[in-house]
Order: C-alpha cells, then sequence, then structure tokens
C-alpha cells in the first residue's frame, strides 16, 4: 500500500475488531446456553461467562434428544445431515463431471440443447418449485427416504459449468499425447482428467457439503418421520412448540452441534472453499 | 522403420477454408525433413493430419507401404512432441515415458528396460521420479522427447518443439536433436517458423505459404536457389533485398539505370519489361572489382551486430541493407559503392513472382 | 471456445449425460412445467376435479392485499439486507485489504458464519433477542423500546434484516476482498503521486473499480434474501406476527401447505420463476461483458 501510517492501521484494526466480534457473539451465546440449566436460561439473566452444565447438556443432546418435541437423539439427527450433505456433495461431482466430459469432449446431435437443459436449471431454485416436486417425490414413493432427500438436489448446473470450465483449461495437446500413446476416451477420463481434476472435486465437495448440510426447506417437506429428520429441521421443531416448553440449553446445544461441521469444513479447508465459492459463481 | 508418402493432401476446415491445398511430398526412410513457414501456411495441419490428430479432407497418406489415412494416431506408429511439450502433469517423468507402452500392454520389465535406456540417451535419469512441474524448460523437453524414443516409432513427429525454450538452450537443444535422430536414423518431421532451426536441422527442407509448398530440397538448394520471391525473402537473415528493375538484354538487367550483370538469367525475356532483382546482403560488397557491376546506395544508419554491421539506406529508391565486416566499411558513410557478384543475383517475375533463371 | 481434440462415439457421449438429464427433468422440468400447467387450473372444494380457469388464478392473486404485502416485504426485506451486508462487509474488506500483520487470520474468522445454516442463523438471532429471555433484550428494554419481536412486525422484520444480514457478510467479505487485491496497486499508486488522499483514491479509483464485484453482488444479495432466507424466515417468525414478515417465497410455501390452494400456490411459483429467470439474465449480462473486458 502507499502509506501505512500508524494511526491508520489501528483504526483498520479497529474495525476488524469488532467486525469479528459482532460475527461470533451470536454464537458465543449459543455456546454459553449450551453449558447452563434451563433456569438459567430462561430467567433472562445468562452470565456471559460459561457454566457447568456442558456434559450434562451435550451427553443429553446428542443421545436423548429433546424430551418434548423432537423426542430423537441429535446424533441421529446429525447422521442423517451427514449422508444427506454426502450424497448431494458426491452425487453431484459425479453426475455433473461425467455430463460435463461430454459436453466438452465429444461432438454430437443435440449437444448444445443438452447443455441448454442443463444450464436452464441455474434459473429454477428448489423454492420455486416445491410442491410439484414433492409431488413427484412422493408418487415414487421416495418420502421419508435418504434417495427422496438426496436426488432432487443433486441436478443442478453449477457442477457441470464448474468442470466444465475447469476442463476448458485443459490443453488440447495433453489429449493429443494421451490419443498418440493409445488411450481412448474411458483411459483419458480415467488417468488424466479425473487425476487433474482433483482440486476441482474437493473445492466442489467443500461447498456442496455446506450446501447439503444446511437444506432446510426441501427436508422439511419430505420427511414426516423423527428418525429421518435433519439436524437444522430438528433445531427448528425444537423452539416453535410453546415457549414455554422450549429446552433452550438442548435446542442451543443442539444449534453447536448442527454449526460444527461445516464450519470446520471452513476453516480447515480454507482455500478449496473460496476456490469453490469464487469459481461456482463464474 | 519407414518413410512417409504425401499425396495431394488437403485440409478444408468448416466454412470452406483451405488450409492445406493438396501438397505432395516423398519423405525419404531415415531423414530429417523440416516443414518451415510463417504462421498460418498449413505447416502445422500437414503435421496433425500425418500424426492423425486431423482428419484428411483429400489425398492420402502414407507411413512405409500403409496408407493411415483412417488410422488412429495410436495405430499409426508415430511419436510426436508437442510445441508446449504436453507432459500429463500428474505423472513423474517415469510414468509419463511409460505410459504409452502401459497402454499398449508392454510388459513391465522391458518397459523398465526402454524408459531407463532413453532417460540414459536423454541424461535425465536422475529425476525419473520427479513431476513435470519440478523441471525446467529444457528438462521437460528432454521428458517429451524420451516419451517418443522409448516407443521406439516408425516416425517422429515436432511441432515447433523448441519455440517455448529461451534463445540460448534453443541452440543447444537444436543440436541435441539432430545428434539423436543421426544415431537413432528415424524418419522425423519437424515444423517450425523459425528458418535458422529449419536450415541447421534439415535434410530435406520444405518451405510452405499459404497451404501450398513453395519450394522443396536441401537447405543450401533453397538458400543458393531460391524458387520464389517468398522463398527468398523467407530463407535468409537479414532477408534478401529486392529491387524493381528492368530487363536490357541477355545476362543484363538494370536497376534506377544502373547495369547490373547476370548469370543465371532466363533467356528470352523482353527487354524493357520489368523485373525483380533479389540480393542477399550478405553477398554485396563495398567496393568495385573486376567483372563485377557497381551499385550506388545511400546509407541512412547502421545497426551494430558486434562482428558485423548492417548498413540501411536505400538503392534506386527501395529499401537497401548490406551486411559487412565491422571495420570494413566507416561507420559513418553517407554513399556507397556496391560491387555485385553477377553469380549472386536472383531474378524474379513481378506478376508470378517465380524465379527467373535458366531452365 | 471449443475443443480442437475430441473423442468420437455415437453412444457414449449420451450414457455420459444420461444421469444429469434424468434426474434435471424429473426433478426439475416435470414440476416446473406442472407449476405452470396448475397455476392454470382450479380445484373444486373437495380437490376432486379441477378445471381450465386461464389466468384467473393470477387474477385473483393480484386483487389479494396480503400479496401485495409479501411483495412489499420482500422488496422491504431485500433491500436491506443487501444494503446494510454490502456496506458492512465493504468496509471490513477495505480493512482487510490493508497488508495488515494477522491478515489472513482476521479473514478467516470473518468467513465462517458462510457455513452456518440459515435456520440456524435464525435461531442464534431470535436466541439473542427472545422477548423475555435474550441476553441483549434487557438493554433494549432499558433504553426504554417495548421490544418484542414475536408481537411487533417491525420488530420482527428488523431481527430478520440482521440475522440475514450477519450471514450474509461473510460472502460479500470474501468477493469485495478478491476484487480489491484484483486492482493493480500502481493504479492506486498513481492516484496517490497525483494528490489524492486516502478517501478520495477510495472514491474515485478504488470504488468505480470495484463496480462489477458491487454489481454482480447485489444480484447475488437479492437472489439470496428471495430463497436462501426461506430458513430464517421459518425459524425467526414463521412469516408473523400476522403475515408481517411474509415473503413471496415464504407465501408459496405457506399457502400451499397451510391452504391447500394448489393452483394459486401454483400462479406465485410461476411468477417467481419469472423473477428469477429475470434476475438471472441481469447477471449473464453482467458476465458477458465481463468476459469482453
Amino acid at each position: 500500500m502507499v502509506e501505512s501510517r500508524r494511526y491508520r492501521n489501528i483504526v483498520a484494526y479497529l474495525v476488524l475488531l469488532v467486525g469479528v466480534v459482532i460475527v461470533a457473539f451470536p454464537v458465543y451465546l449459543a455456546i454459553l446456553a449450551s453449558t447452563f440449566d434451563a433456569a438459567t436460561i430462561i430467567n433472562g439473566n445468562m452470565p456471559l461467562i460459561p457454566g457447568d452444565q456442558a456434559d450434562e447438556n451435550y451427553y443429553r443432546t446428542i443421545f436423548v434428544g429433546a424430551s418434548s418435541s423432537t423426542r430423537e437423539p441429535v446424533g441421529t439427527m446429525m447422521l442423517n445431515s451427514f449422508i444427506m450433505a454426502m450424497g448431494i456433495a458426491v452425487g453431484k461431482i459425479l453426475i455433473s463431471i461425467l455430463s460435463a466430459f461430454a459436453v466438452v469432449y465429444f461432438r454430437f446431435p443435440l449437444r448444445m440443447t443438452a447443455f441448454w437443459v442443463i444450464f436452464i436449471t441455474l434459473m429454477l431454485p428448489v423454492e420455486v418449485r416445491i410442491y410439484p416436486t414433492y409431488k413427484i417425490v412422493a408418487d415414487l414413493g421416495l418420502l421419508d427416504t435418504y434417495t427422496g432427500l438426496i436426488l432432487p438436489l443433486i441436478a443442478s448446473a453449477t457442477g457441470t459449468l464448474l468442470f466444465r470450465q475447469f476442463f476448458m483449461t485443459i490443453p488440447d495437446e495433453l489429449l493429443e499425447a494421451s490419443k498418440i500413446d493409445g488411450a481412448g476416451a474411458f483411459r483419458f477420463f480415467k488417468d488424466t482428467l479425473i487425476p487433474l481434476s482433483i482440486t476441482t472435486m474437493a473445492a466442489l465437495f467443500v461447498i456442496q457439503f455446506i450446501y447439503g448440510w444446511n437444506q432446510y426447506l426441501w427436508p422439511l417437506l419430505i420427511t414426516t418421520k423423527s428418525s429421518m429428520q435433519t439436524i437444522v429441521i430438528g433445531i427448528k421443531k425444537m423452539i416453535t412448540t410453546q415457549d414455554a416448553l422450549t429446552e433452550w440449553q438442548i435446542a442451543m446445544t443442539t444449534a453447536v452441534l448442527a454449526m460444527v461441521p461445516p464450519v470446520l469444513v471452513v476453516i480447515f479447508m480454507q482455500r478449496l472453499f473460496v476456490k469453490g465459492l469464487v469459481e461456482t459463481e463464474k | 522403420m519407414a518413410g512417409v508418402t504425401l499425396d495431394t493432401v488437403r485440409k478444408v476446415y468448416a466454412g470452406n477454408v483451405e488450409a492445406v491445398k493438396g501438397v505432395s511430398l516423398g519423405i525419404e526412410d531415415g531423414s530429417f525433413c523440416v516443414l518451415v513457414g510463417p504462421s498460418g501456411c498449413g505447416k502445422s495441419t500437414l503435421l496433425r493430419m500425418i500424426a492423425g490428430l486431423e482428419t484428411i479432407s483429400g489425398g492420402t497418406v502414407k507411413i512405409g507401404d500403409r496408407v493411415v489415412n483412417q488410422i488412429e494416431p495410436a495405430d499409426r506408429d508415430i511419436a510426436m512432441v508437442f510445441q508446449n511439450y504436453a507432459l500429463y502433469p500428474h505423472m513423474s517423468v517415469y510414468d509419463n515415458m511409460a505410459y504409452g507402452l502401459k497402454n499398449r500392454g508392454t510388459p513391465k520389465d522391458e518397459i523398465e528396460k526402454r524408459v531407463k535406456e532413453a532417460a540414459r540417451i536423454l541424461a535425465i535419469e536422475s529425476f525419473l521420479e520427479r513431476k513435470p512441474r519440478a523441471l525446467s524448460g529444457g528438462q521437460r523437453q528432454r521428458v517429451a522427447m524420451g516419451r517418443a524414443i522409448v516407443r521406439k516409432p516408425q516416425v517422429f513427429l515436432f511441432d515447433e518443439p523448441l519455440s517455448n525454450l529461451d534463445a540460448k538452450l534453443r541452440v543447444q537443444m537444436r543440436v541435441e536433436i539432430k545428434r539423436l535422430q543421426r544415431a537413432l536414423g528415424v524418419t522425423s518431421i519437424y515444423v517450425t517458423h523459425d528458418q535458422v532451426e529449419a536450415m541447421t536441422l534439415s535434410d530435406k527442407l520444405v518451405v510452405m505459404s499459404g497451404g501450398q509448398i513453395e519450394q522443396v530440397g536441401t537447405p543450401s538448394d533453397v538458400y543458393r536457389r531460391p524458387e520464389t520471391r517468398f522463398v527468398a525473402t523467407f530463407i535468409g537473415s537479414p532477408p534478401m533485398n529486392i529491387l524493381p528493375g528492368k530487363v536490357e538484354g541477355p545476362g543484363r538487367v538494370s536497376v534506377g539505370g544502373q547495369m547490373i550483370q547476370v548469370t543465371d538469367m532466363r533467356d528470352g525475356l523482353a527487354p524493357g519489361s520489368a523485373i525483380e532483382v533479389g540480393l542477399r546482403p550478405e553477398d554485396v560488397q563495398a567496393g568495385t572489382g573486376a567483372g563485377f557491376s557497381a551499385l550506388t546506395m545511400d546509407v541512412d544508419f547502421v545497426e551494430e551486430l558486434g562482428a558485423t554491421q548492417l548498413f540501411h539506406g536505400k538503392v534506386a529508391g527501395a529499401e537497401f541493407v548490406v551486411q559487412a565486416s565491422t571495420g570494413q566499411i566507416p561507420a559513418d558513410t553517407r554513399s556507397l559503392t556496391l560491387s555485385i557478384d553477377p553469380s549472386n543475383v536472383h531474378l524474379f517475375d513481378p506478376q508470378t513472382t517465380k524465379r527467373l533463371g535458366r531452365v | 471456445m471449443e475443443k480442437r481434440a475430441l473423442f468420437s462415439s455415437k453412444f457414449l457421449p449420451y450414457m455420459l449425460l444420461l444421469p444429469q438429464l434424468a434426474i434435471t427433468i424429473i426433478f426439475f422440468y416435470l414440476p416446473a412445467s406442472q407449476a405452470i400447467w396448475q397455476s392454470f387450473l382450479m380445484e373444486d372444494a373437495f380437490g376432486l376435479s379441477s378445471e381450465f380457469v386461464g389466468f384467473e388464478n393470477y387474477r385473483y392473486l393480484f386483487q389479494q392485499p396480503e400479496y401485495y404485502r409479501a411483495m412489499v416485504n420482500t422488496a422491504v426485506f431485500s433491500t436491506a439486507v443487501a444494503v446494510l451486508s454490502l456496506a458492512c462487509s465493504l468496509l471490513l474488506a477495505t480493512q482487510a485489504d490493508k497488508n495488515l500483520r494477522g491478515g489472513e487470520a482476521y479473514k478467516t474468522l470473518l468467513i465462517w458464519p458462510y457455513a452456518v445454516a440459515p435456520a440456524i442463523a435464525g435461531v442464534l438471532w431470535i436466541f439473542m433477542f427472545h422477548p423475555s429471555l435474550g441476553t441483549l433484550t434487557r438493554p433494549i428494554r432499558a433504553v426504554g423500546i417495548d421490544w418484542n419481536p414475536l408481537l411487533n412486525g417491525d420488530h420482527a422484520m428488523l431481527l430478520l434484516v440482521l440475522s440475514a444480514t450477519w450471514k450474509q457478510i461473510s460472502y460479500n467479505f470474501l468477493f469485495f476482498l478478491a476484487g480489491l487485491q484484483s486492482i493493480p496497486k500502481s493504479v492506486i499508486e498513481a492516484a496517490a503521486i497525483d494528490g489524492a488522499g486516502p478517501l478520495r483514491r477510495f472514491w474515485t479509483i478504488i470504488f468505480p473499480l470495484l463496480s462489477p464485484t458491487t454489481f454482480f453482488l447485489i444480484v447475488v444479495n437479492i437472489v439470496y434474501v428471495f430463497f436462501d432466507t426461506f430458513g430464517i424466515i421459518d425459524a425467526v417468525t414463521g412469516g408473523g406476527p400476522a403475515g408481517q414478515t411474509t415473503t413471496l417465497v415464504y407465501k408459496v410455501y405457506a399457502d400451499g401447505r397451510l391452504g391447500g390452494d394448489l393452483g394459486g400456490s401454483a400462479a406465485q411459483s410461476v411468477i417467481l420463476m419469472v423473477i428469477v429467470i429475470g434476475l438471472t439474465a441481469i447477471q449473464f449480462k453482467y458476465v458477458e461483458r465481463k468476459v469482453q473486458y
């Protein structure tokens, strides 16, 4: 930078510090609440240093669950969320790398049509077509199944576009060299394209895992059994019953548990996360 | 090993763009053939058709006795070195070289033997385990060559393999490629736009322009007796000077009223008709000599190249360059008298641009 | 841009496309076309038969004051979140761009809320501002405001805006930071030599150069508020009190689920589709322009 005078840096540090505090404060409160008993929270005067109920709260939340509302151990919900998130992330990578391979490395009748059919789905988020989609999933007998949770969410253009964009940057000569080395389409895909796409796949995985884990409207619609609930749905059910019955310590413990996996993914895979986020938006 | 024969090979792209316009060429077994020309002249397309990377729109390509028009690149028994090397970035040097053999089901110990052998020849044994990104440009170049060698193909194809290297390395690799080709004796076809590379490497030089062959010959043939004005100005550096002239009679032309004797001149050219007179900058001398013609030149400025100097100026109103050893001509000379050896004068038809030499 | 080197095969490309196309057609095109078709139908009271009614569902929709209110709510909500989150994240990004020591750590500390589910974000904020037990409710009451987002529509909307902004800052921050870092330092140095002070440099050099990013983010933020905030609304207010925080998307959900008015819900879906397509088209125009630079 041009001039970095000391006082201006101090201002910058202060601004960033305030930002970090504002960003962290709501989560800090949730972590606090997960260390107190119900009574301490409900009287509206929760201390700002942690209490001693953490063991009890986390044990009960994970293995027993809220007694009045969801009655399902949050451990089960986390497993459901994990399966859904993994299914969406892996499924999306799989189908989109195949379709991108077809669109980039082959010429065939209706190629551009196929591309546009996939591309236009960018414009149709699940929210604008919830009931008809619900009806189709119901007709297929997929309510309350992992397949029903996952399948409708794995088709979208983002993955295909991302892989297409990456494939376009691979020099043509690499395919030509492979051809001369005697590799056909399958060998080229397996030996060259997949190994080169690892970073792109990982970036897409990070973004889609978070996307899958955080899904709300779709699981809300198609899960009726409490054993199929995801954690994000579970926590919402815990606090919308009669206010007095809300077990806030359990609800906030659940909130913390719901945040841990995706937040860890972002923090520890920050580079991939940023790459995935920036590139899926191109 | 096998020669390569092209018979009226054509390439027409969508939209009726004709990139290669019926090229016929015979490349002898074991020879080093260089295709040279400016970018867009069709030389790379021709090479890629021989490799099988482009479909052939017309004519036939034969490798040995076999017509390969419909044969997949992998089955043509060729190897290619690309301009950007096209090494597989995720594979080690060893695997890069072994990949083609693996795909053909070559036994493991045979692969190892051949890779080691090629690595020894190219002096890349010490980094067989490295990835291409950990190598310098010159080392990558060697690996790309190694990948071609291990296959023991009938024909090597080179697509501007040295143009991504810096000038010093380029000279060094040029020598190595030549030495290697001599040692292995494999028919090689080499595409470049660099006329120095073309001259130094080739047994057979093919100059191309506009999708057609301008001239085929040994490098010295092409240099001494360019068949067209294009070849004359493309081969040689600095390029040949072309002056507008007039036919005066048998063995005689004039430039701006100054007479020039010519050894190699077609008979029966009508006196008074226009003609183009080509003189290489290195073929003209300052001063006068017995049996030599004289031209006067106005000097504008001098470029110092160290061992030589380039005098830029005008002869009869046309741009003219003279190359001379440093010190031969005083650098502050404003006007030069040049002596012209009649055997160094090249004549071209202004219309067809073809050489007007003896038939 | 197209590849020069290709494979040729008659069936393989179709096999490769099959999974994606099958899922896309079954779960995208079928439901979307059904929504369009249903929006022209009206069911009788028992759901036994339906009849083609043309644009009747649309006409009915635009006669309802609730629909206009949902539009106004959506407009207020999107504008507030877009302006607030863009302003905050631009401020943070410009500070983080100053090559401070520990800059990377600040980045990490600011981007993680992206990973928090919207519904969870909503739960965090309602807990913080809950009328009876919220930690921040007491200080607000102490300055004489009768804070109650469960009963007061304005308070409810404010809470939604804050929680949606909180979640979106990380995203905007990342893109602004990337945008700032891509501005050549030499341009800024040239401005400094030309005698522009830091604030003047920001408004006359940096902000205009950042405008493609800003424009892109405005569109993305509007789309975000339209769709991704569903979880926040459902967790914080459930569209209430009395429909005062019901947005267009939330209304599709609520009308279809509670009212069972499939025709009306479908008509709303179609209108939303048109809006999204419009927004996406604007975004593409921007992308096109970016490509030409």
